[in-house]
């Protein structure tokens, strides 16, 4: 074994927690991060061809294998098998650096996820920064494939895509924000251990507009319809990845796939209580005292939970993918700067209202609590009743408030075409008739 | 301790890049390779291309990156201050206020002068 290999064990029995040995850990990264995750998303795309047949009244893939079941696999040795083509024109480094970039930072993405108690790969401290500057890092890739092609099409996707991925990116960030000052931490191990405390925070109104903010922002940050203008196949055939054949290609699908995983695991960490279970069902699992069992077991169920709401999460997004026809270039640019970027910076100040209302006492007496050893009396409903009405009706007004600065804003552009001197079809005869 | 944790994203790093290079060796070995010389033309439905394709942006998109970068910089502000909220009085939420209600002016700004306009 060279001195490097040793390093690197003994750097991953460094990091690893106390409970798993730490042999356990390194092999759960190599086989979990390298193993599991390409596979789950290999099916994911078998799931959505099924789950998008049967909304088209289709049958879906059902040659290879029972069901279709080995479709993954056919695709993946029809991909490495394919030749691969580079343009003569296109620039060759830049070309083969682009699915590179893309396929890690999607995989890095799931570097901070806690799947369960102690199974987060990497337990950061600062783990949603982290999160959200690793993301960011595919828009480079999906520009340097865009420019690198030299393809005016995909140079067009490119674009869209740069512009696209960094507009949405600002609510998709902003949306975190009230998770984070709930929390009061960056770690997202302590958001699932805050939301094990006092629940999940979907269910408080300022915590349910972010995660709608966070789902669209999401969704447009993995370029899927409605939001998949880079790529939209009927106007720049297939947007940055055009010249993209083979095993490249390939990389390009894997990596939409990871992300579509990715953001889901997000989504579910930040606002859906990763791997607790919902209300009554976590107080029975507390009474029957599964703080006391081993925590292998607890691990099982907190990841099965964890995979049924991620699945229903990626259902989500199969659905609007089927449902919803492709948005035009300036309604999408718009719909992220004048709706959902005012929409989630009101929704930080109803976050804060909400903390200092309902969290800001419980929080302060559990730390008492440690301090003292007394019991901890969690406050009546009649805190949580008064902050849900505060917040859910300054949710509503600031809904309210984008909406209709939105459609005066709509309106007066409106006024001001029609009334402009340019003349009105209708009008055509009449103007005609003057010039004859 | 923490900079251990960065050691390790370095070597899942290295492992992903692994993972994005492995098949595309693969491939190099097993697939076929036959270069013509209508194959190694632009791809632009059949037609073939003219003029130069590495041309400059449009400012539309400058103005977005400038946008984006501002408000960027603004949740790099924010993190911090929501992170230490829960240790923080009444004061920091009507500071925070404040900063906000800058920044929905920049918006409004922007929004009013039709740097949000995609023409």
């Amino acid at each position: 074994m060279t001195d490097w290999a040793c390093a690197t064990l003994l750097f991953a029995q460094e990091i690893a927690p106390r409970e798993i040995p730490w042999l356990a850990w390194f092999l759960w990264l190599l086989i979990g991060f390298f193993g599991i995750f390409p596979g789950v998303v290999a099916y994911m795309v078998w799931a959505e061809r099924k789950v998008a047949a049967r909304f088209q009244d289709r049958i879906g893939p059902n040659r290879v294998g029972p069901l279709g079941l080995l479709q993954p696999i056919a695709d993946a040795l029809k991909l490495i098998t394919k030749e691969d083509i580079v343009p003569d024109a296109a620039d060759p480094i830049v070309h083969l650096l682009a699915p590179v970039i893309i396929l890690v930072s999607s995989f890095l993405v799931l570097a901070v996820i806690p799947f369960g108690v102690g199974l987060a790969p990497v337990n950061l401290p600062s783990g949603l920064l982290y999160l959200i500057a690793v993301s960011s890092f595919s828009a480079l890739g999906v520009f340097l494939a865009g420019w690198s092609s030299r393809n005016k099409y995909a140079l067009l996707g490119g674009m869209r895509a740069v512009a696209q991925l960094v507009s949405y990116e600002v609510p998709q960030v902003l949306s975190t924000i009230p998770v984070i000052l709930f929390t009061g931490s960056l770690s997202l191990v302590s958001m699932v251990d805050r939301q094990y405390e006092f629940g999940w925070f979907v269910f408080s109104p300022p915590g349910f507009l972010a995660f709608v903010v966070m789902t669209i922002a999401s969704i447009a940050e993995v370029n899927r319809t409605p939001f998949d203008l880079p790529e939209a196949e009927s106007e720049i055939i297939a947007g940055y990845h055009t010249e993209y054949s083979g095993m490249r290609f390939g990389l390009f699908f894997l990596a939409e796939y990871l992300s579509v995983f990715a953001v889901s695991c997000l989504g579910t960490v930040l606002f859906l209580g990763g791997g607790l279970l919902p209300f009554p069902l976590n107080r029975l699992a507390e009474w029957m005292g599964t703080g006391d069992w081993p925590a292998i077991v607890v691990n099982i169920g907190m990841v099965s939970v964890f995979s049924i709401k991620v699945l229903g999460y990626v259902f989500l997004m199969f659905w609007v993918r089927v449902t919803l026809p492709r948005m035009r270039v300036d309604r999408m640019m718009n719909f992220a700067w004048k709706y959902l970027v005012p929409l989630s910076i009101g929704n930080i100040v109803i976050a804060a209202v909400w903390f200092e209302m309902v969290l800001r006492d419980p929080i302060k007496r559990m730390a008492q609590v440690e301090i003292t050893g007394d019991e901890y009396i969690p406050p009546g409903i009649g805190v949580g009743l008064k902050g849900w009405i505060v917040t859910g009706a300054l949710v509503i007004a600031l809904f309210l408030t984008v909406l209709r600065v939105n459609r005066g804003s709509h309106a007066s552009k409106i006024k001001e075409i029609t009334e402009s001197p340019i003349p009105l079809p209708s009008e055509a005869p009449a103007l005609f008739a003057r010039a004859r | 301790m923490v900079m251990l944790n960065y050691v390790f994203i370095c070597f899942l790093m290295l492992g992903a890049v692994g993972f994005a290079v492995a098949p595309l060796i693969l491939e190099r070995l097993i697939a076929p390779r036959k270069r013509g010389r209508s194959k190694g033309e632009t791809y632009e439905c059949g037609v073939l291309t003219t003029g130069e394709t590495w041309i400059r942006f449009r400012i539309q998109y400058f103005i977005y990156a400038l946008l984006f970068v501002v408000f960027d910089i603004e949740t790099v502000f924010l993190y911090p201050w929501a992170v230490s909220y829960v240790g923080l009085g009444g004061f920091a939420l009507v500071e925070m206020v404040i900063f906000l209600v800058v920044l929905l002016i920049g918006l409004i700004y922007a929004w009013a002068t039709d740097a949000l306009k995609w023409v």
